[in-house]
């Protein structure tokens, strides 16, 4: 087993010395297949999007460096379920000889796939998922996490907060792993920048009524309310608790939060929020150009996770090019070597584990009132350096990760 | 139909079967299997005994839990995994059998389905499940230690030996003394019961015998895809393993097959194509069946061969 | 501060008034249920879906024809209605001879395609509902908070429940449809109208369907899953009812509701499930159902 793996390493070394003259691309097509939620509660921040965000990298890099090889992008729902999320990598691998799968929205679905992935040597590109659990017990050579994780959501959002004077925390959770994965590093990051959590409360998921939940966080007298949440789950905490007049005496803070939550709840609900992001769309010309493009196909600006794919897939084709290859190996020593610069990133890298290091930003939504124009939503209070961001290597429970 | 051409029949299919992954996919062919079975298991309920469940997914998925965390966790061997599961779906099944018929018809229905609900719920707060995001990596390990069952063709060969057996006996109740019975009941309860049958203790015998056999089929697709989630016990697949029986004639013994294949092929077929559309296709497909199909794929065929021929028996 | 059981008495007495108000939902959904059921001895797994349809048609007009809250609460129901009366005439009423499973099955069916085709629209993460101006805000009772609009919840569908009972026990259209379900052919002899009646049972049915819809989209957010989700309790709480009553339905559902509201603040762990453990215990002591009578 080491062995070949010190031999793929040097093989991958001779194919960068070598590069296009030992061009050796499977059938000459480099196959993505684009695994996402197209119809369910995530089908806004990913689904549809996202495989447009594919398409624009795939032509881009096509317009930009004229590849002797063919592309082919596909497609498929996993409906959030890891199930189908597994049978359909299996079925891409297997049969339709897919490179490389990106997107997989739910932690469910990710681990299921990335795991898949390892099975049969091909990348994972994880954009939409959120636990630390992909980088860190069920970590992987094959695998990148691209755009975010629930370390860098709870450390970002949480310690602004507590910062800002939040406190006593109550958290509001959904009950399956992504949500527990949510609280715990939460509650860390609030206890550690001397915050108190109360307690927490546990709501099914999906849930349609919160508001019993809701009167308990506002039994418990926190000054915050963490929303261990999302999707619609957390649209519908934010509603609902204006509603029953728990906002603004006590603060809302949610903890997984896209621009598209935002849009859908308003500013009038979610003004002063505070949410970590990995992008937003408004921050400089290049962010701009690339989400007016990205607005023209989809009439909605990116989210993050769709923002992401497009430098996850671009950095990967790039890899591919440089390497003259599709081979696992070779590619992915390419990509944790090259430094990721582009509209979503600047100088990112891909750690050990499988995270890619790029800043984060804090960002507080604004007021209607300071709203000038479409999807103009958030101030970015903070840029929050990668290193900053990610769960440090020394705590990291990946056993790729040398101590 | 005539014993030769059944058993005919029979043998084009085993052979047709045998021969499938050499050509097809083998993990979806090992699913259309996993499913016919599930199909079959239920159709001994409805075509046979007349009791419609809305809740069988509730043994599929309690099975799929049970094999995947015997096998993962204990790390006990594959045919104790697959046992294990078989045997909890049909205690599971032994107590909603026992609630359900308390109640006739659309109230049998009901109940069921509020009952799996209920274990719905339960696998995902339990903690051994891995709520939302399933019991993953699922080992397949070795057949009495001696058959890699990680190569997909010998799996294959493994599955479709279950799925042989558990249809064979499926095959055998039906036509044993047993069978004939709960089709009495099926057709006229009160006089089954003034026959001096105990009709109670018949139903709960076919619906633990269903239980265990949609059981042996959850914890095999949990082998075959590694996983066991919540989507095997979902309101879902209990429709899915309605619409299945539908489609391809319920009452009959091929019918289940037939359709558990139609719609596992499709929907494998349909969901890259349409998305969310795959849902209304399968509803219509049950609007279609209960207005104008009811005798389903395999019954339209029997009843066209029949008016051919002329001839009565079945 | 009070405290009952270790609970203190705002929580507790919170807790209630949410209890009532998903109860409320409960009360209308099952109570068209058992309108429709003693007509045409059907099952309506599309009650769920053609709620949710009233939730949708609700937002449809107020986003593409500017229609607003009030409106929608009386045109809703009917559009819902006159959909349900297509759904009777093109294909229930083939299945009357045939085993009420039948009817099951086919519902079943339009519940997925009714909600595929909303899912395929407008996607599952769900559209924001603003409630109206006139019922924003809440009353401060001093133990709670109680939204204006949740009090209102209750008090609609209340008096559209008992409304209904009304109707069908008190007047004279009442005593046609309890004949028609009593002896259709005899009533059919006395010269009224049976077919009619089906229809515009089933119609009337499912419009309570869809007025609970626009009821429950300012509070809930106006997605295609909603239906699916509330339909199986729904069905738990005629198990427990029992189909008899018209009143049973309405009551039974009340109560439900508050108990589960009950069970969030003594043992929420169990509160997804303990309608369905009512329904086991039921089940076992009293099978035909609190108010049922066995057919």
């Amino acid at each position: 087993m080491k062995a070949t793996r010190i031999a793929t390493a040097i093989a991958a070394a001779l194919g960068l010395a070598a590069g296009a003259a030992q061009a050796q691309i499977s059938d000459n097509v480099v196959k993505i297949g684009v695994l996402t939620d197209m119809s369910g509660a995530y089908s806004d921040l990913a689904g549809p999007g996202a495989v447009a965000a594919v398409k624009m990298a795939v032509e881009d890099f096509k317009a930009k460096d004229k590849p002797a090889f063919a592309i082919e992008v596909v497609a498929a729902d996993h409906q959030n379920k890891g199930d189908i999320a597994s049978n359909k990598a299996r079925e891409w691998f297997d049969r339709d000889k897919v490179d490389v799968i990106t997107d997989m929205v739910t932690t469910s679905t990710a681990l299921a796939a990335m795991k898949v992935a390892k099975d049969k040597n091909r990348i994972a590109l994880i954009s939409g998922a959120a636990s630390t659990l992909i980088t860190n017990e069920n970590c992987n050579d094959v695998t990148v996490h691209w755009t975010y994780d629930t370390y860098a959501l709870a450390n970002g959002t949480a310690k602004a907060v507590v910062k800002q004077g939040g406190k006593t925390w109550f958290f509001l959770t959904a009950d399956y792993a992504f949500g527990q994965s949510l609280e715990k590093d939460a509650s860390a990051v609030v206890v550690a920048n001397g915050g108190k959590v109360l307690g927490s409360v546990r709501h099914p998921f999906p849930g349609t009524d919160f508001s019993s939940y809701l009167l308990k966080a506002q039994a418990s007298g926190a000054q915050v309310i963490g929303l261990a949440n999302a999707g619609t789950d957390t649209t519908n905490s934010i509603k609902q608790a204006a509603e029953f007049g728990i906002t603004p005496k006590q603060t809302l803070a949610g903890l997984l939060m896209f621009i598209t939550d935002v849009h859908s709840l308003g500013l009038n609900a979610t003004q002063g929020m505070y949410l970590t992001t990995g992008f937003y769309w408004d921050m400089n010309d290049q962010t701009r150009a690339w989400s007016r493009r990205f607005f023209d196909r989809q009439k909605k600006m990116p989210t993050m996770v769709q923002a992401g794919l497009y430098s996850a897939v671009m950095h990967y084709l790039e890899a591919v090019k440089a390497t003259g290859t599709d081979d696992t190996q070779k590619v992915m020593a390419a990509m944790k070597k090259a430094k990721i610069n582009d509209f979503f990133a600047k100088n990112g890298y891909i750690r050990d584990d499988g995270r890619m290091m790029h800043d984060m930003y804090l960002a507080q939504v604004k007021k209607p009132s300071e709203s000038k124009y479409p999807w103009d939503y958030y101030w970015i209070r903070q840029t929050i350096p990668a290193e900053e961001a990610f769960q440090p290597l020394s705590q990291s429970r990946c056993p790729l990760v040398k101590k | 139909m005539n014993q030769n051409l059944q058993r005919f029949g029979y043998l084009a299919l085993l052979a047709l079967l045998l021969a499938a992954p050499l050509v097809a996919y083998p993990v979806l062919v090992m699913k259309v299997l996993c499913y016919a079975l599930f199909a079959c298991a239920f159709n001994l309920l409805l075509g046979y005994t007349g009791l419609l469940s809305f809740g069988h997914a509730a043994f599929f998925g309690t099975a799929a839990y049970v094999a995947g965390f015997v096998l993962r966790d204990w790390g006990w061997p594959t045919e104790l995994g697959l046992l294990a599961g078989t045997l909890a779906a049909a205690a599971l099944g032994w107590v909603f059998g026992s609630l359900a018929i308390r109640r006739q018809g659309i109230y049998f229905a009901m109940v069921t389905l509020a009952l799996a609900q209920m274990m719905y719920f339960f696998f995902i707060q339990a903690p051994f499940t891995g709520g939302e995001d399933g019991l993953q990596g699922v080992p397949r390990g070795t057949l009495l230690g001696v058959v890699d069952l990680n190569d997909d063709l010998k799996l294959y060969y493994v599955v479709l030996a279950i799925c042989v057996a558990a249809f064979w006996l499926i095959h055998r109740t039906i036509h044993s003394p047993f069978g004939q019975i709960l089709k009495a009941i099926r057709e006229n309860e009160p006089r089954a019961i003034s026959l001096g049958y105990d009709v109670a203790k018949y139903k709960l015998l076919a619906f633990v015998l269903s239980a265990a056999l949609a059981g042996l089929a959850g914890a095999t697709k949990t082998l075959i895809l590694n996983f066991a989630a919540l989507t095997d016990a979902h309101w879902h697949a209990s429709g899915e393993v309605v619409l299945m029986t539908l489609v391809g004639g319920m009452g009959t013994v091929l019918g289940p097959v037939v359709g558990a294949t139609v719609i596992v092929v499709l929907e494998n077929e349909l969901a890259d194509k349409v998305g969310s559309l795959v849902t209304v296709i399968m509803g219509a497909i049950f609007v279609v069946c209960v207005l104008l199909f009811r005798r389903g794929i395999v019954g339209e065929f029997m009843a066209l061969r029949r008016r051919w021929s002329g001839s009565t028996d079945q | 501060m009070t405290e009952i059981f270790g609970v203190p008495l705002p929580a507790l007495m919170g807790q209630l008034m949410l209890g009532l108000v998903n109860g409320s939902f409960y009360a209308i959904l099952s109570l068209g249920l058992a309108v429709i059921f003693g007509m045409l001895n059907i099952i309506n797994f599309a009650h769920g879906a053609l709620y949710m349809m009233g939730a949708f048609f609700a937002w449809m007009g107020l986003t593409y024809f500017g229609i607003g809250y009030w409106w929608a609460l009386l045109l809703v129901p009917l559009a819902v209605g006159v959909v349900g009366v297509a759904i009777e005439r093109s294909m229930l009423r083939w299945l009357y001879q045939l085993d009420h499973l039948y009817g099951l099955l086919l519902t079943f069916g339009l519940a997925l395609i009714i909600e595929g085709l909303f899912r395929d629209q407008y996607g599952a993460s769900g559209l924001p509902y603003e409630i109206p101006e006139q019922l924003t805000g809440a009353f401060n009772l001093g133990f709670m908070f109680l939204p204006k609009y949740r009090a209102w919840v209750i008090a609609a569908s209340l008096t559209v429940c008992f409304a209904t009972w009304f109707l069908i026990e008190k007047t004279r259209l009442g005593a046609y449809l309890r004949a028609a379900t009593e002896n259709p052919r005899l009533t059919q002899a006395f010269g009224i109208n049976v077919p009619l009646m089906v229809m515009l049972t089933y119609g009337f049915g499912v419009a309570l369907a869809g007025f609970a819809g626009v009821l429950a989209a300012p509070a809930f957010q106006v997605n295609p899953l909603m239906g699916s989700h509330l339909i199986i309790v729904v069905f738990a709480v005629v198990v427990i009812g029992g189909m008899g009553s018209i009143l049973g339905s309405i009551l039974t559902g009340l109560a439900l509701g508050v108990i589960e509201g009950l069970t969030k603040v003594f043992y929420p762990e169990v509160s997804a499930t303990v309608v369905f453990i009512i329904m086991v215990a039921v089940l076992m002591i009293r099978p035909r159902g609190l108010f049922g009578k066995e057919k």
